[in-house]
């Protein structure tokens, strides 16, 4: 049983769609990252799931029950807004205890529970300053501590870090997943940086133009994308047009590759993560080799990542500093694509079945 | 930006031009209305320079301290019932679409347009007998004959708030157009619902507008010397309609301006109160 079901969830203003029939089942406990460019539906759907806005068609289920029509107040899931939506003229403690108190619970069972989740978030001591009065990664934890204070179902943030600087960012997001492995609460966070989705997904939901692309673990999304636009957009990666002409070939710019999972007939897209690609000396021949010329070279130290010019297309490629072949930039050399490292993938434009 | 304290008379200058202005239309005219208040009457011609407070004395009485805790009554119920009804207003104004508020704020405009005297002539021929709105209620069959409804504090009051509606609007305007929707939103989400997330979080977040805003339509509605004439009934007549009685029909400029002197002091004070009470919850 899941959890959270969305059911073909759209949402139309007038003749945009913003949100096109997103359909999802997450289960309990998971962590999910609505992961996206700005624009593409993902605070809207976010928005519909709490109740902000109201979808025009779909269903949205949880735990066997319809809340499509659920007005947000009823419906008990907590939200951490992107502006953290403080009240300024409370305190941090009469923030977090705000729902308590529109339930009409007493001043010390307020209190308590204030201080309870200061301590969860690991802000202890501040409930009696005013909220102006904390820093950027305070009002952070309060927003946090607020949406958690009446053990929501659901637990919803519409880009939290954005408003912080990279180190705390980095930190929170770390944290941010403790906590709610801790609670083992269900989370949906909206996101545009991929790293952050990375770091705390149970599940990466990703997004474009109003459509869901892909829903996996991240490192399904990063290995197995479900098309060119998730392929491109998480990480970098080489993408190469490609016509299957015989079975089990693929003729692409620059040469034929010979790999498994080809579709009998027609044109794909292949898509090789930059870290995938074998770079040797020019001459070298084998299997699965395009012969190209070194454009470009950086030693990162860390890693060496060659631009190699293949028959018009730059081809990425990342290798360790121990492995980097005795070329100089503008001479020949080998690239070599793994079968195992190729992804197949429907030509641009058309959507998976 | 200089935001340092301008310390040459150069840094002042920008400041010298308003304040001229206040010397000159405000500090001496006002000045001399205090002077003229200590003169002497001379009955049957004007008054002549004196320091007597026989003028202040004459409204230490029952009907004038009457007469003054009435207006004040009324400015206070209408201070309260236009921001009372404005509020609301305005914030359903400014989620509207740009359009539909435009529409809004040019009719509003338009009767901000309207003199005093329009509006209580209007007003008194809407309530009254012959061809006031009772005649609609008659032919409705609410009731029975029609009757008149002004003079009275009814009239008075309608009238008032009338008048003072557009103005509340547009001075609640820019301070609602700029709340954060996500605050109610979250509010929303935390379990409140859309009258208790407005009062909790809307009318506290706001507080300190609707001081201001209650003050100035308070002075606004203590300052209408023609609408009481028009709608009420003399019992209904405030100090600002006696003040004009007093200077222009009964020639008797110092004691208007005795009158005119202690109204402004009563109403710096209570606003001085009103201000020092909102700061005083802030601060708990």
């Amino acid at each position: 049983m899941s959890a959270l079901v969305l059911d073909g969830l759209t949402k139309r203003y007038g003749s945009v769609v913003a949100v096109h029939g997103a359909s999802l089942r997450i289960p309990h406990g998971q962590f999910v990252c609505l992961l996206g460019p700005s624009g593409c539906g993902k605070t809207t759907l976010l928005r519909m799931i709490a109740g902000l806005e109201d979808p025009s068609g779909g269903r949205l289920v949880i735990d066997d029950k319809d809340i499509t029509e659920a007005p947000a107040h009823l419906r008990e899931f907590g939200m951490v807004f992107q502006s953290l939506a403080l009240f300024p003229h409370l305190t941090a403690g009469e923030n977090i205890a705000y729902p308590l108190r529109i339930r009409g619970a007493n001043k010390a069972e307020q209190r308590k529970r204030a201080e309870e989740l200061l301590e969860l978030v690991r802000l202890p001591g501040v409930a009696d300053r005013p909220v102006s009065k904390l820093s950027g990664g305070q009002r952070q934890r309060v927003a946090i501590a607020r949406a958690l204070a009446l053990k929501p179902k659901l637990f919803l943030l519409d880009e939290p870090l954005s408003a912080l600087d990279a180190k705390l960012r980095e930190a929170m997001q770390i944290e941010l997943k403790q906590l709610q492995q801790r609670l083992g609460i269900t989370t949906i966070v909206v996101t545009h940086d991929q790293r952050e989705a990375m770091t705390m997904a149970d599940l990466v939901v990703v997004m474009s133009q109003g459509r869901i692309h892909q829903a996996a673990p991240p490192m399904e999304v990063y290995r197995q994308p479900a098309d060119a636009f998730v392929a491109d957009f998480i990480g970098l990666t080489n993408l190469l047009d490609g016509e299957v002409t015989a079975p089990g070939a693929v003729a692409v710019p620059g040469g034929q590759l010979h790999l498994p999972n080809l579709p009998p007939s027609g044109r794909v897209l292949l898509s090789v993560r930059p870290e995938e690609v074998i770079v040797h000396p020019a001459g070298n021949d084998g299997p699965n080799r395009l012969t190209g010329r070194l454009s470009f070279m950086r030693d990162l130290g860390a890693s060496v990542e060659f631009r190699i010019d293949v028959a018009g297309r730059e081809i990425v490629a990342v290798s360790r500093p121990q492995d980097r072949p005795p070329v100089e930039p503008g001479g020949p050399l080998s690239v070599e694509f793994p079968p195992a490292a190729c992804v197949v993938l429907p030509p641009m434009g058309e959507r998976p079945q | 930006m200089i935001r340092r304290a301008p310390r040459t008379l150069a840094e002042h200058s920008p400041i010298l031009f308003p304040a001229l202005m206040l010397v000159v239309f405000f500090v001496i005219p006002f000045s001399l209305m205090i002077a003229v208040s200590v003169f002497r009457r001379v009955p049957g011609g004007f008054y002549e320079p004196d320091f007597v407070f026989s003028n202040y004395e004459r409204f230490l009485t029952t009907f004038f301290g009457g007469v003054m805790s009435f207006s004040l009554g009324l400015a206070a119920l209408v201070a309260a019932m236009s921001v009372g009804i404005a509020f609301p207003f305005t914030y359903r104004l400014v989620r509207l679409p740009r359009v539909n508020q435009i529409r809004w704020l040019v009719f509003l405009l338009s009767i901000l347009s309207l003199s005093e005297v329009i509006i209580g002539f209007a007003w008194s021929t809407l309530l009254s007998r012959t061809a006031g709105i009772t005649n609609l209620f008659v032919a409705l069959g609410l009731m029975s004959e029609p009757m008149a409804l002004s003079p009275s504090f009814g009239a008075l009051l309608a009238g008032l708030v009338y008048q003072a509606f557009p103005y509340t609007v547009l001075v609640l305007y820019p301070s609602l157009a700029r709340f954060d929707p996500n605050l109610v939103e979250a509010a929303r989400t935390l379990g409140a619902s859309p009258l208790k997330s407005f009062l909790t979080v809307v009318v506290p977040g706001q507080r300190n507008t609707i001081v201001a805003t209650t003050i100035m339509v308070f002075v606004f509605a203590l300052g209408s010397y023609l609408l009481p004439q028009l709608l009420g009934k003399p019992q209904h007549w405030t100090l600002s309609v006696l003040i004009t009685d007093q200077a222009i029909y009964q020639a008797n400029m110092p004691f208007a301006a005795a009158m005119a002197v202690f109204l402004v002091l009563v109403s710096l004070a209570l606003v001085g109160l009103a201000l020092l009470a909102g700061r005083k919850e802030e601060a708990a």
